[in-house]
Order: C-alpha cells, then sequence, then structure tokens
C-alpha cells in the first residue's frame, strides 16, 4: 500500500461453513406452545397430500444460528461500515427510527384485507407519504404499488400504453438514451415496446437535434434519467419536453437520481408526464442486501385514470378507503398495495427532514460529488467537463494504458476500507469509475476517500500487477466468475 | 440536520476548494425558470420523538390491540421468532447493497444460497432464485418463463389461484400477445380435469394452479401435471402459503414453482415487503428471471459465492433479459432464511401440523351451524363457510370484540355472495375459534327466528 490508509486494518474474520454442514438430527431451535384444540391424524386429513420427507433443511440450535448469520455479516460491507460510493444507487443513510416505528404492533401486524375502518392508521400514511411525494415531485397523482424501481418502470409505461390506445393511436416505440440504466429497455420489452436508441451528445447530454430527428408519431415515450447516470442535468430539458409533446409523446422520467433534486427543483415543472420514485435510494429505506425496494409512479393529472387498482381515497364521512372502481385503470401490479413497510420509513424520513433538511440534503448531496470532482480531476480521466450534480463519472484511460481497468481500481479501493464505485456503467463511458457519495459523508470520509483513490492512481503508476491482483485484505480474493456460469452450482446438496 | 455530518465551516471550506462562492452555484445547470425559490409544503421538520408518537397514533388506528384474525387469502399471521429482526437489524445485512462486489459481500452472498437451497428443498425443485417482489409477480414471471420455454402463447388459469394474483397476470398478460383461459372450480372446490383436458391446446404455454388453491383446498397437482405434460404445455404451479410444505407434498411435477415465502418469518405489514419467489428444474435455469447466487472458488482455491449466470439480466442484456426485475426482496429473504432454520426439518412439520389441526377444529366447529363448502377436498388451514346471513354484518358484531372474521368473498367471487375464507394458524387459540363459532351460531339462530332482517342494511 503506498500509503498506509487511515480508513481500514486488518482483523481476524472467522470462517464459516454453510448451515447445512452444521446440521445434525435432533438438534433444534424452536418450541411450539401446547396444542389447545384436538390433534389430527394428518395421513387421514391429507392422504396422499401428506408430506413424509422435508429434504436436507437444517436442524441446529440458537446459538448456532446466532453465531452462523452474525459471522456471515461480517463478511460484508456496509453503509453503516462506512462510504458506499455507489454511483446511481444513493446509499445514504438509513435511520433507525425508520425500522422502529416500521415495527409497531398495528403496522407491522396489519393484515391486508382488514376491514377499512381498522386500517385508518395505515392508510392515513398512504395518503400522507402520497402528499409530500407529489409537493416533492411537482406532479398530479401517484401509485405506491410498485414494488421497486424497475416495477415503476413498468407501470409507468402501461399508463403510457393505456394513455394512447384510449385516444385510438397505440404507438410502438420508446426512445432511450444510450446511457440509460437497463431496466429502461428492458421494461419498455416486457410491455411490448420497441426500443429505440438515442445518442448523447459531446456533453453528456441528450442531442436535442438527434431527438428532434427521431421523433415521430411511432413513439410513444421518451424514458429520461435527470440527472442522467453522468450525473449531468439535462439543460435542455424544456426543449426536450416540448418537442415530445408536439408530436404527441410523452416524457417519462427515470428518478434514480432524484436525490440531485428534492426541494431544488420539481419534474413537474419541467415537463414530465410521468415519472418513478426509488424510496430505497431517494428516502433512506435500506438496501437490505438488494431489496426490498419501492417504485411509485407519479403522473399529471390527465393520466390519472389509469393509476394501478386500487387508489386511496377520502370518503364522505371523512374516513379513507381503497376505491377499486377504476374502469379506465391498467390493472394491478402487484398484490395488495405495494411495498408497505418502506412507506413508513419513506415517511418517517420526509418527517425528520421537512422542508429545509430536505432542500440540505440534496445542496450537501450535489456538495460531496463536486468536491470529489475536484479533488479526482488530476488523477483520472473526466470525459465529460459539463458540470456534476450529485455523481461524477470518470474513466480508466489514464490508468488502461498500465493496463489497470475500473474493476481493478475498485477491488483495490476495497483494501482502503471502502466499497467500490459503481463500475463499467454508463455504457457511453468506456472502464468508467461513476461515483455517488450521497449526502451521508462528513468531509473527513470525503479525504480519505479522495486520498485513497489518488494513491491507487499512483500505485498503478508504479506497482501495475499488485493492482491488478486487488483486493489483498477480503477473506477470499477475485472470485471465479466465469467458471461460475460455465458449470453453475446453485444450491449445496450433501456429499454421497 | 441530524442526518447531515457537516458543519457549516465544513461546508464554506468545501465551497472554496471547488471554487465557488455559493451552493447555488452548483445548481446553475438547472435553468432559472424551474428552481424552486420556495420551502416544500411537507410538514415541518420532527424531532425523533414527535414522529414515533406520531407513527403509534397510526399503529393504534391499524388494529393495535385487536385479539385474533381469521383472515388469510395470501397474507398470514405466524409468529416471527425475535432471532429474525436481531439478526436482519445488524447493519451489515440491513445497509448493504446488492452483492455485486463479491469480495465485500460474501456474507449476503452465502445466506442467499443457502436460501436458494432450502427453497429447492421444500419445493422439490431442482433450483431457486434470489426472490421475486411477492407471490403474485412470481406466479406472473413464471408464467411469461414457461411461454419463452415452451415457446407458446397461451395460458389456461385455474379461477381458484389467488383473484390478484390473476389480476397481476392479466395486466403483464395484455401486452405479452398472451390469450388467458380461466377454468372455473368444481364442487370440490379443485380444478375439474374433464375441463382442463378440454381447455389445454398445442397453443398451450402453460397451466397456472394454486395449491392449497385460494379456497385453501389442495389440488391434484399429479393429475394436472399429467394431462398439461400430454399436451406439451408446462406446469406452473403457484404456493402462497410456505408453511404449508411442511405437511404438503411439493408439487414434485411441476415444471415451475411460484411461491410466497412471507409466512416464513415476514411480517403481515399490511401486505408487503414481501418475498416471492421461482424455483424450477435446473435445465430450464436459463429462462428463470431474477438474480442467482452461486457457488466458485477465488484464486487461492478457496470457496465463495458470486451473482451468476447474468447474461439472462437487464443490466446485460437490456431489452433482451428474461426480465426487468433488478431491486429483490433480498432482505426478506435473509428472514425466511432464518426462519427456516429456526423451525429446520422437525419444527416446520409440527407448525404445519398445528396449523392443519386448528383449521379442522375451526371448521368442525363453524360446520356445526353454517355450511362449509368444498367439503370433500383436502385442505390445509383455510375453509370457506357459507352463512345465511351476510358475512360482513356477522364480521361487523365481531369487530366489536376485537375479532376480525374471514375475508367475505363476494368481492372475487360474486356467486359465493355469503361465503367466507376462514384461516387459522398456530397464533389462532381455540378460545378465539370458540367465540367465533358462537358468533356464527347466534347469526344462525337470529336468521332462522327473523327471516325479515335485512342482512345488507346491517352490513353497511
Amino acid at each position: 500500500m503506498k500509503h498506509p490508509t487511515p480508513k481500514a486494518t486488518r482483523h481476524v474474520s472467522r470462517n464459516e461453513g454453510l448451515i447445512f454442514e452444521k446440521s445434525s438430527p435432533g438438534k433444534m431451535a424452536w418450541k411450539l406452545p401446547p396444542l389447545d384444540v384436538p390433534d389430527v391424524d394428518a395421513q387421514k386429513l391429507l392422504g396422499a397430500s401428506r408430506r413424509t420427507d422435508l429434504g436436507n433443511l437444517p436442524e441446529v440450535s440458537g446459538i448456532e444460528i446466532i453465531r452462523h448469520f452474525t459471522r456471515l455479516s461480517t463478511w460484508n460491507y456496509a453503509i453503516d461500515l462506512g462510504m458506499y460510493p455507489l454511483g446511481s444507487c444513493t446509499m445514504k443513510y438509513n435511520p433507525r427510527v425508520n425500522e422502529m416505528v416500521a415495527r409497531l404492533d398495528g403496522l407491522a401486524n396489519a393484515h391486508p384485507y382488514q376491514p377499512e375502518k381498522v386500517s385508518q392508521g395505515a392508510l392515513r400514511i398512504l395518503k400522507t407519504l402520497s402528499e409530500c411525494l407529489l409537493e416533492i415531485t411537482g406532479m398530479e397523482a401517484i401509485t405506491l404499488q410498485p414494488a421497486a424501481g424497475a416495477h415503476g418502470e413498468l407501470t409507468g409505461l402501461l399508463m403510457v400504453r393505456a394513455h394512447h390506445q384510449a385516444k385510438g393511436d397505440p404507438r410502438k416505440k420508446i426512445l432511450i438514451p444510450d446511457s440509460a440504466h437497463g431496466t429502461n429497455p428492458a421494461t419498455a420489452a416486457t410491455v411490448g415496446y420497441a426500443v429505440e436508441n438515442l445518442k448523447s451528445n459531446a456533453q453528456g447530454m441528450v442531442d436535442v437535434a438527434a431527438l428532434s430527428a427521431q421523433m415521430n408519431e411511432e413513439v410513444a415515450a421518451l424514458m429520461l434519467t435527470n440527472p442522467n447516470t453522468l450525473g449531468i442535468f439535462e439543460q435542455e430539458i424544456h426543449k426536450i419536453a416540448d418537442i415530445m409533446h408536439a408530436k404527441g409523446g410523452l416524457l417519462y422520467m427515470d428518478g434514480a437520481n432524484m436525490n440531485a433534486l428534492v426541494g431544488k427543483v420539481r419534474p413537474g415543472d419541467f415537463g414530465v408526464d410521468l415519472m418513478h420514485l426509488n424510496l430505497h435510494k431517494t428516502f433512506s429505506t435500506p438496501h437490505g442486501g438488494g431489496g426490498p425496494g419501492s417504485g411509485p409512479v407519479a403522473v399529471q393529472q390527465f393520466l390519472e385514470p389509469f393509476l394501478p387498482r386500487p387508489v386511496v381515497i377520502a370518503k364522505p364521512d371523512g374516513t379513507l378507503g381503497f376505491d377499486y372502481d377504476r374502469p379506465r385503470s391498467v390493472g394491478r401490479v402487484r398484490s395488495f398495495y405495494g411495498n408497505f413497510g418502506m412507506f413508513v420509513r419513506a415517511l418517517a424520513y420526509i418527517f425528520a427532514n421537512g422542508p429545509d433538511g430536505l432542500r440540505q440534503t440534496t445542496e450537501d448531496a450535489v456538495l460531496n460529488a463536486n468536491y470529489i470532482r475536484q479533488g479526482l480531476e488530476a488523477a483520472y480521466d473526466l470525459p465529460y467537463p459539463t458540470p456534476s450534480m450529485h455523481e461524477v463519472v470518470f474513466s480508466d484511460k489514464l490508468q488502461a494504458k498500465q493496463g489497470v481497468r475500473t474493476m481493478d481500481i475498485a477491488k483495490r479501493l476495497i483494501d482502503y476500507g471502502f466499497h467500490p464505485y459503481t463500475t463499467a456503467f454508463p455504457l457511453i463511458v468506456p472502464g468508467a469509475l461513476m461515483i455517488e457519495p450521497s449526502e451521508s459523508e462528513s468531509r473527513e470520509e470525503l479525504d480519505f476517500f479522495i486520498e485513497a483513490m489518488r494513491s491507487i492512481a499512483e500505485e498503478v503508476e508504479e506497482d501495475p500487477e499488485m493492482v491488478l491482483a486487488a483486493p489483498h485484505t477480503t477473506r477470499v480474493s477475485r472470485l471465479d466468475e466465469v467458471a461460475a456460469a460455465r458449470n453453475p452450482v446453485l444450491r449445496w446438496k450433501p456429499k454421497g | 440536520m441530524r442526518y447531515l455530518p457537516k458543519s457549516p465551516a465544513d461546508r464554506r471550506a468545501m465551497l472554496n476548494s471547488i471554487g465557488v462562492r455559493s451552493i447555488d452555484d452548483l445548481f446553475a445547470p438547472i435553468p432559472a425558470e424551474y428552481r424552486l425559490n420556495r420551502d416544500l409544503k411537507v410538514p415541518r421538520q420532527m424531532a425523533e420523538a414527535e414522529i414515533v408518537d406520531w407513527f403509534r397514533e397510526r399503529s393504534r388506528e391499524t388494529g393495535a390491540d385487536y385479539a385474533a384474525t381469521f383472515l388469510g387469502a395470501g397474507a398470514y399471521y405466524h409468529y416471527r421468532p425475535v432471532i429474525i429482526d436481531a439478526l436482519i437489524s445488524r447493519g451489515e445485512f440491513l445497509t448493504a447493497y446488492t452483492p455485486y462486489q463479491a469480495e465485500v459481500s460474501q456474507g449476503t452472498l452465502q445466506a442467499i444460497f443457502e436460501f436458494q437451497t432450502m427453497i429447492s428443498e421444500l419445493t422439490g425443485m431442482e433450483v431457486a432464485n434470489a426472490s421475486m417482489y411477492d407471490g403474485s409477480t412470481a406466479a406472473t414471471e413464471a408464467v411469461m418463463m414457461a411461454a419463452r420455454l415452451s415457446r407458446r402463447h397461451s395460458v389456461v388459469v385455474a379461477r381458484s389461484v389467488h383473484p390478484e394474483y390473476r389480476e397481476v397476470l392479466s395486466t403483464y398478460a395484455a401486452h405479452q400477445n398472451m390469450p388467458l383461459v380461466t377454468l372455473p372450480y368444481s364442487e370440490s372446490g379443485q380444478l375439474d380435469l374433464k375441463d382442463l383436458e378440454r381447455a389445454i391446446t398445442e397453443q398451450t404455454a402453460c397451466v397456472l394452479i394454486q395449491s392449497p388453491n385460494f379456497f385453501g383446498t389442495i389440488e391434484d397437482v399429479a393429475a394436472v401435471a399429467e394431462l398439461a405434460h400430454r399436451k406439451g404445455a408446462l406446469l406452473v404451479v403457484a404456493i402462497a402459503e410456505a408453511v404449508s410444505l411442511g405437511i404438503l407434498e411439493p408439487p414434485r411435477p411441476a415444471d415451475i414453482v411460484a411461491l410466497e415465502a412471507q409466512s416464513f418469518g415476514v411480517p403481515l405489514g399490511f401486505g408487503g415487503p414481501y418475498c416471492g419467489v421461482i424455483a424450477t428444474r435446473f435445465e430450464y435455469v436459463r429462462q428463470m428471471p431474477g438474480r442467482l447466487v452461486g457457488q466458485t472458488t477465488d484464486r487461492k482455491g478457496k470457496r465463495g459465492f458470486v451473482l451468476t449466470l447474468a447474461t439472462r439480466e437487464q443490466h446485460i442484456r437490456r431489452e433482451k433479459a428474461t426480465s426487468n426485475i433488478c431491486t429483490n426482496q433480498a432482505l426478506m429473504a435473509l428472514m425466511a432464511t432464518i426462519f427456516m432454520t429456526v423451525y429446520g426439518k422437525a419444527g416446520l412439520r409440527e407448525l404445519a401440523k398445528q396449523n392443519l389441526a386448528k383449521a379442522a377444529y375451526a371448521a368442525e366447529q363453524c360446520g356445526k351451524y353454517a355450511k362449509v363448502l368444498f367439503p370433500n377436498a383436502p385442505r390445509f388451514h383455510e375453509f370457506v363457510v357459507e352463512t345465511s346471513e351476510d358475512p360482513r354484518a356477522i364480521n361487523n358484531r365481531m369487530l366489536g370484540h376485537k375479532i376480525v372474521g374471514g375475508l367475505p368473498l363476494k368481492k372475487f367471487y360474486p356467486e359465493l355472495g355469503h361465503a367466507a375464507l376462514w384461516c387459522c394458524t398456530e397464533m389462532t387459540t381455540r378460545t378465539a375459534i370458540d367465540t367465533a363459532a358462537g358468533f356464527i351460531a347466534e347469526s344462525e339462530r337470529s336468521v332462522k327466528s327473523a327471516p325479515e332482517a335485512d342482512a345488507e342494511e346491517v352490513a353497511r
């Protein structure tokens, strides 16, 4: 290591096998209360449907379970341990009061079909969060049903399709910038649209002339991430909206990068027709190792009739309820009402911030990204010098001369005590290093990060082989992903 | 603001080193006419104590003090061992991202590998994915997967599949040129095999059934599979109640299983987040949607785990991906993994058996006074009770005693206007069952003694 890092040091890491390897018959971690009704003869009740063999479920005791999963947990990096600068992922602090309120008895144990009169508190949460999100986005109607960002995209495009069909003008294509997330084209295909790529210009923004040329009556919508995945605000957003609207197309905004905008500018004010939010990004609900997320979709009033069923309404008597009688709805996109537990957390986050806190959060997120940009501009290639918002994208152009690529630098960053940034995305930047610090990092942590990145740049010049072999401090070294895909082992099996 | 780790001096110093005068200079790329020059109209900043109070009030308004529920229908109230929240609250699990960087994500990756293994064992399938959003989207994506595998388009669906699962399927199918043929349930509450035989054609991609089905009745999976396979169609089986797998033979003849694992330690939480998962045969894995964890070795030959077969996924294949899913339900899958580990092989069987016994007792009690429908087919822990009075009226009276009665079925099955779907789990006490049965008895007595009573009126 070029400079000893102040961030990390080696410590003992415990080995731990698979839980199945600890199992032995007769060990247990459970006890049921005595049965207070007559016991039954399962064979008699179920006949051929009765199961006799539960396969290889583990049999272990309580202390073994605690140690097993605690040991596994220590092998993870997490936002609680330090900066997690994944671009477009918005890894921010997950406040613990959110977890506490989501576990309150009435909320955690509410059955989705319990009568509305016994659900008023839950309905109030849905309504209050909806109102806050509408104010934040500047939109006019919302559904909280989608379970994640990609699910929100799907819901949005279903509404786009319903809108055009209602006008007797079913359209065929969705325009998607070449910098977009992979979920955008995958979603368009799921909804039965053809995907047409839109090239970015030299500034890393939508090429407005190209958009003008490509836009026609076959195009249903443009899916635009703003700020885009380069962290650049689409400065000609008003022209983009006008071009789409002039030919009857809609402007869909992927709200993955909303953390750059909250309290400073509202998509509804700059011509967006519909958009999704990621509560697990902008609104602090924990990523949980890959989910759950939540992807509400906010729309302008003319799309309101197409919202998924049901929607929350205020009844004449002042109570809240669900309205299922929505003949023009696109239907349901999942069971029940969405990832309610995430709504509780997101609303608690909004309460903790208030208008001033939300604005300051956005300002700090943008300040942090620009501070990193300034700190690393001399050491890494910056392919697009356009001003950055909440994230900055470098390339590995300078380091590639030594044969070191973005993934190698990312792996070396682990040795310095950081989680890697997003590698090799967006696709329009060869060898991209996509860095989003979020507002949750102190100046000290950012300085450590900048120092680590500069140190790695020096190491690349002096000892590229060492960087190529990184990480050197983790319990496993680089894993053979090719072998994993070629001969997939997707589950444990007993020996013999 | 308490979540922001910067002093005013830090901010000034950072602006200085960037070389701008004020924070607004960094927002200059946003056209001035769109910038928001006022406070957002959201509630003012609240202290932690105020936040807790606000949500406590909402919790009280949401039946925090209710004594019992007989609701099931795809969301089940089971005991959640304390160890689950103790472990999933560890920041290393809770606040980690998707495990793309394997060297610093081995904890999550190994736990998912264990999840995939346990789900495979329980469903009788060869491989399971890392989770889907919920049972409804798992069933829907399983059907789309079957269409890719069979290269056929039409789908035969049993009407006894959860109505909301069918709604989600029809939302997706509408844009996939996927005609849905819905088959009625028979006198036994099961799919009628003669209807099924007639409905399957050379165009049928798959048959979708649920077992136990929405009425709690167990389908004859082997017979359904035989009919589907005879015509080259696949069989997709949805399972909404994972605990049933502790005592019911899994749908081994199925090609794809779409499971809702909420019962495995995930709170009811007013409907989400839950834990869908797809399991299938190994030969079909490349058409499976969602993330998969695989075992491999590092450069020194040590065992480790990675996300694998990513060429199925949207971040690699874009519009040609098997699904658009990205974020899944990883933390819920971890809850389920811990739950399955706590109960294990013996515990899960005992747990399932208690559910079976409670429901058998409750059905017997209710059956003394009212009609239990579909009596001739085996069932797990749900049953349908038909009363003379509108069940909403009976439920209303029970609410006064802090008991939530069975789900009135009229909304989903208009022909079952006076029927309700009742569910018992290990959490349902005999006292609650006896009390509820008492309300049904009283209702039947009063209807018989006063035939003029307007049940509809009471229900409102």
